[in-house]
């Protein structure tokens, strides 16, 4: 198939060289200005949310700075507001659910990029995406009724028995907690993990994994020591991701976390996340202060998953440029 | 297929909007503690009047009070009433007042769930207050067993359960813990959201019943006939008189019998630790809170006959759910009262 | 073969077969969740689920009538919005735009997306509910519709980039305008992956709740119109799942299977569509 290169006589491509009557007559122009209109709606409804959270936390950044963050009593009744529980809660869960969700993951990943036939390795990715379609209420059904009785009843008392010097290990096991909000938060965010690490793995180019082997080393050593640590930026944008998703999570979290404003190193205890507290106090905040206090929390998230994703998306962006760059070699 | 889409679409549209007239729709939130009444009410009241739907979204009392007073809901509901600075923000913001109305009385009752105990077990507010303050820690404490000789209570860590969200029941029960304990008074107060020392959050008086329901070893405060409906035990609690009473509709009518006659003029009264040797001590009203004004005067009349009904017919069905009439006086009043809403 | 080389082939099968087992642990786990939904979830689907409004607390017998229609309201609402705004400001950006607006637009929308669905949920209620004085539909659907705009705009824009440039300038060499080529041929060209871009953006709000918590809020009875509270398949499950009712805990497994059923079956459904490809029409 010879690709032509055909030369226009007349009404070029180029915009500008017709006149603004006749583009206005074809209806370009309009099309031009509708879609505008909507891609510039985007941008508007962004920049709006972003003000409301700002304009909508004034008080409490008023009367509070950045005591806010350092303080741990949240009591509605004094009217005094410290955001250091939830802050702690969404920080803690989201640690164990990636201390658990990561070698499961990336394990998952370099079996689906390395090991599996190309069939398999798709069709498992699509059971894969699936999981991740999974919504967040139907995770916390899960949770209430099946990982919270097993935890109260089996893995509780078992870590309690085997690692219960540790004072991570502390404390009456109520079956809700740190620990089983990080196990529900670890299953919802594996599909991130595995599917943009099977990604970047993936374009790795192959003259980085021939090179190893034949320079002798096992399959395994030409994963691990060659193809992972080309692929280290995406795969930690991955786990960025997946942090991010993790901390922004409600319902499943609000659901086995126990809500309690507590901050504690047990893992057994009961905790609270912020989006949990938004979740369970925003329609009662009685008082302009502890409304704001909470639509501030919800800055602090918006901020922290905001930085979050960028920084997942340089990394995977960077890795993936690598990868195809150095395909040309 | 965009024309089958297309007129899809402006079908519905116009189903929506034709289905909405005829339809008078109120709505209201609050208080958790009379879901159960107030369910059977808004359901049995359309059955009798086809073109009302009431919709009443249980959000704990602290919700209601919130929403009716930004004006997203038509009324409220709560067990807590409204202090003095909200009446003043409701004011405020409309230019009116807003009306207590209460509906039935209840009790809060103290449920548990000890593996191997079945008895009802006796609690003195101190062991009630030292239990919630985190002071006595396992069951088998003196001041627990020391008033239940002959039950076997175990050794186990107590999970204490209250709630998470803003809600009348804990109003009752935190102005009750103040009345009988001054630690609990200075350290934690009463309201409808408090800084609670120890424990778990459970949602709305369902979640914290669901929660005590299938945690060993727990205790919590729940409205009486969450306890009841879902077969958990709740203990007795010792009165002012110094009896032990156990959570029923005669000991609640008891409670409420003395501020019967010395009613306020806006209803807003507290009954726990009641005298009286039948009393029993964790009693209260529930509220409706109806705004004096209406603009919308279709939604008033309709209001107003639902709350002659709720004073009337309604109470009859007050009984059989767990929840105590009301005295003929405060009926009287109320009625009267009714006239306010404009 | 020496001893370190036998050790070496050794770890590389070992820690191989661990990933497999990875892998299959994480996929095992859609399974066990399918299952277990299904087994407690299908026990419970009878006719009174899909026809009865719920019964006053503690009574038994209700359905969720009102809660699946009130999800599809919101769904044609939010779609109402997500969609042509997506759509079209995808043709925006792919057709009309300069790098720096582009880059914007892009940017605010990825923005967007990373969003947690609770904070758009405050937003919806400060913009929507608040100045109107009502819990309605109409939140609950702007709040959906909002999550949907990034994930139309994305999709779209790149689908409508992967048509070929031998499609545009034939158009054009035939004396087509830009909007009669994009209308007639580029965007005709990319409808799979339009399709798939709208299901998936479906998919992806039909399960969520936090943002409907004070939106959409709840309804015991039909929402009439669009400005009252509806009640919702996600609201509903939360509110079953955290209650005492045995009665309603089966509700709760009941409606989680049907909102699963629907999510998965719309994801399959759109893969589909994709996989057959994004096919140039070959005239």
């Amino acid at each position: 198939m010879a690709t032509t290169t055909t030369t226009v006589p007349s009404a070029g491509p180029v915009a500008g060289s017709r006149s603004f009557l006749s583009r206005l007559r074809e209806g370009d122009e309009i099309a031009r200005l509708i879609t505008f209109l909507f891609a510039a709606s985007v941008v508007l409804l962004t920049l709006l949310l972003v003000f409301e959270l700002w304009q909508g936390s004034a008080l409490p950044r008023h009367k509070f700075g950045f005591n806010f963050f350092r303080t741990s009593v949240w009591d509605p009744i004094f009217d005094q507001f410290g955001a250091l529980p939830f802050i702690y809660g969404t920080l803690v869960t989201a640690v164990v659910s990636l201390i658990l969700a990561v070698p499961l993951g990336i394990g998952a990943a370099i079996f689906l990029a390395e090991l599996a036939p190309a069939r398999v390795s798709d069709t498992l990715e699509f059971f894969i995406d699936l999981l991740a379609a999974v919504p967040s209420v139907i995770y916390g059904l899960l949770g209430v009724f099946i990982v919270v009785p097993l935890m109260r009843a089996y893995v509780q008392p078992a870590l309690k028995d085997s690692l219960g010097f540790l004072p991570l290990f502390k404390g009456p096991a109520y079956g809700v907690g740190f620990l089983t909000a990080g196990i529900v938060l670890a299953i919802m965010v594996i599909p991130y993990i595995i599917s943009v690490s099977r990604e970047v793995l993936l374009s790795v180019p192959r003259d980085q994994r021939e090179a190893a082997l034949s320079l002798g080393s096992t399959r395994w050593e030409s994963t691990w020591n060659v193809v992972v640590p080309f692929a280290r930026g995406g795969i930690m944008g991955s786990i960025f991701l997946a942090l991010a998703r993790a901390l922004g999570e409600t319902m499943a979290v609000t659901m086995v976390i126990g809500n309690t404003p507590a901050i504690s190193a047990s893992l057994f205890s009961p905790g609270y996340s912020i989006a949990a507290v938004i979740a369970n106090e925003f329609t009662e905040a009685t008082g302009d202060l502890y409304l704001q206090s909470l639509i501030e929390l919800g800055l602090v998230l918006f901020l922290l998953t905001f930085i979050l994703n960028g920084v997942a998306r340089l990394l995977i962006m960077a890795t993936s440029q690598r990868g195809s760059g150095m395909g040309n070699v | 297929m965009k024309r089958i889409a297309g007129s899809f679409l402006v079908a519905l549209a116009l189903g929506a909007v034709i289905w909405a007239q005829g339809t008078l729709s109120i709505n209201g939130a609050g208080a958790t503690f009379p879901y159960p009444m107030y369910s059977k009410w808004f359901d049995e009241y359309h059955k009798k009047n086809a073109n009302l739907q009431i919709n009443y979204q249980s959000i704990g009392s602290g919700g209601g009070i919130k929403q009716v007073t930004e004006g997203t809901v038509d009324f409220g509901a709560t067990d807590g009433p409204m202090n003095d600075e909200q009446l003043k923000t409701f004011q405020d913001k409309h230019g009116f007042g807003i009306l207590h109305f209460p509906t039935v009385m209840g009790a809060v009752v103290p449920t548990y769930n000890i593996a191997g105990v079945e008895a009802t077990l006796n609690f003195t507010p101190d062991a009630l207050a030292g239990i919630f303050l985190g002071k006595i820690t396992k069951w088998n404490d003196p001041g627990i067993a020391g008033t239940n000789k002959g039950v076997k209570l175990p050794a186990e860590d107590i999970v204490v359960v209250h709630r998470a969200d803003g809600s009348g029941t804990t109003y009752c029960w935190t102005d009750y813990l103040s009345k009988v304990s001054d630690e609990w008074k200075t350290k934690v107060g009463k309201g409808t959201s408090v800084n609670w020392p120890v424990g778990l959050g459970g949602k709305g008086n369902e979640g914290v019943t669901g929660t005590v329901k299938n945690t060993p070893n727990s205790i919590g405060y729940v409205e009486l006939i969450y306890a009841e409906s879902n077969k958990i035990p709740y203990g007795n609690v010792k009165n002012a008189a110094g009896t032990f009473v156990k959570a029923s509709l005669a000991a609640v009518s008891a409670a409420a019998a003395g501020t019967a006659k010395e009613m306020p003029d806006d209803f807003r009264v507290s009954i726990t630790n009641a005298p009286g040797k039948a009393s029993y001590p964790i009693s209260t009203f529930t509220w409706l809170l109806i705004p004096e004004k209406f603009s919308d005067a279709a939604k008033r009349d309709a209001i107003k006959g639902f709350l002659k009904w709720a004073l009337g017919e309604g109470q009859n069905y007050a009984e059989a759910l767990s929840y105590a009439k009301l005295p003929k006086e405060v009926v009287a009043k109320e009625t009267k009262a009714i006239n306010k809403v404009q | 073969m020496s001893a370190h080389l036998r050790w070496r082939k050794f770890v590389s099968h070992f820690m191989l077969t661990m990933t497999g087992v990875c892998a299959f642990v994480a996929v095992s786990v859609l399974f066990f969740i399918l299952g277990y939904l299904v087994f407690h979830g299908g026990t419970s689907i009878n006719w009174n689920f899909f026809t009865k409004l719920p019964a006053p607390v503690g009574e038994s017998g209700g359905g969720m009538a009102n809660a699946i229609v009130g999800s599809a309201k919101l769904l044609l609402f939010a779609a109402l919005i997500g969609v042509p705004i997506g759509f079209f400001g995808a043709i925006y950006l792919a057709e009309f735009s300069g790098g720096t607006v582009a880059f914007i637009v892009r940017y605010a929308a990825d923005l967007l997306n990373g969003v947690p669905s609770i904070v758009i949920g405050i937003f919806a209620y400060s913009l929507v509910v608040l100045p109107f004085k009502h819990f309605s539909t109409l939140a609950g659907g702007f709040a959906l519709g909002l999550m949907m705009i990034p994930i139309t705009l994305r999709s779209t824009e790149e689908f409508l980039r992967a048509v070929p440039r031998a499609l545009r300038e034939g158009a054009m060499a035939l004396g087509a305008s830009k909007s009669r080529t994009i209308a007639t041929v580029i965007v005709p060209a990319a409808y799979r992956g339009i399709l798939t871009a709208i299901l998936l953006a479906f998919a992806r709000v039909a399960g969520e709740t936090a943002p409907l918590l004070f939106t959409a809020f709840g309804n015991r009875f039909w929402s009439t119109g669009w400005g009252q509270p509806t009640a919702s398949l996600p609201v509903m499950i939360f509110t079953y799942a955290i209650s005492p009712y045995d009665d309603w805990h089966r509700q709760a497994w009941a409606a989680g299977l049907v909102l699963l059923g629907l999510i998965l079956v719309v994801n399959i459904v759109a893969r589909g569509i994709l996989a057959r490809g994004i096919a140039v029409p070959r005239s």
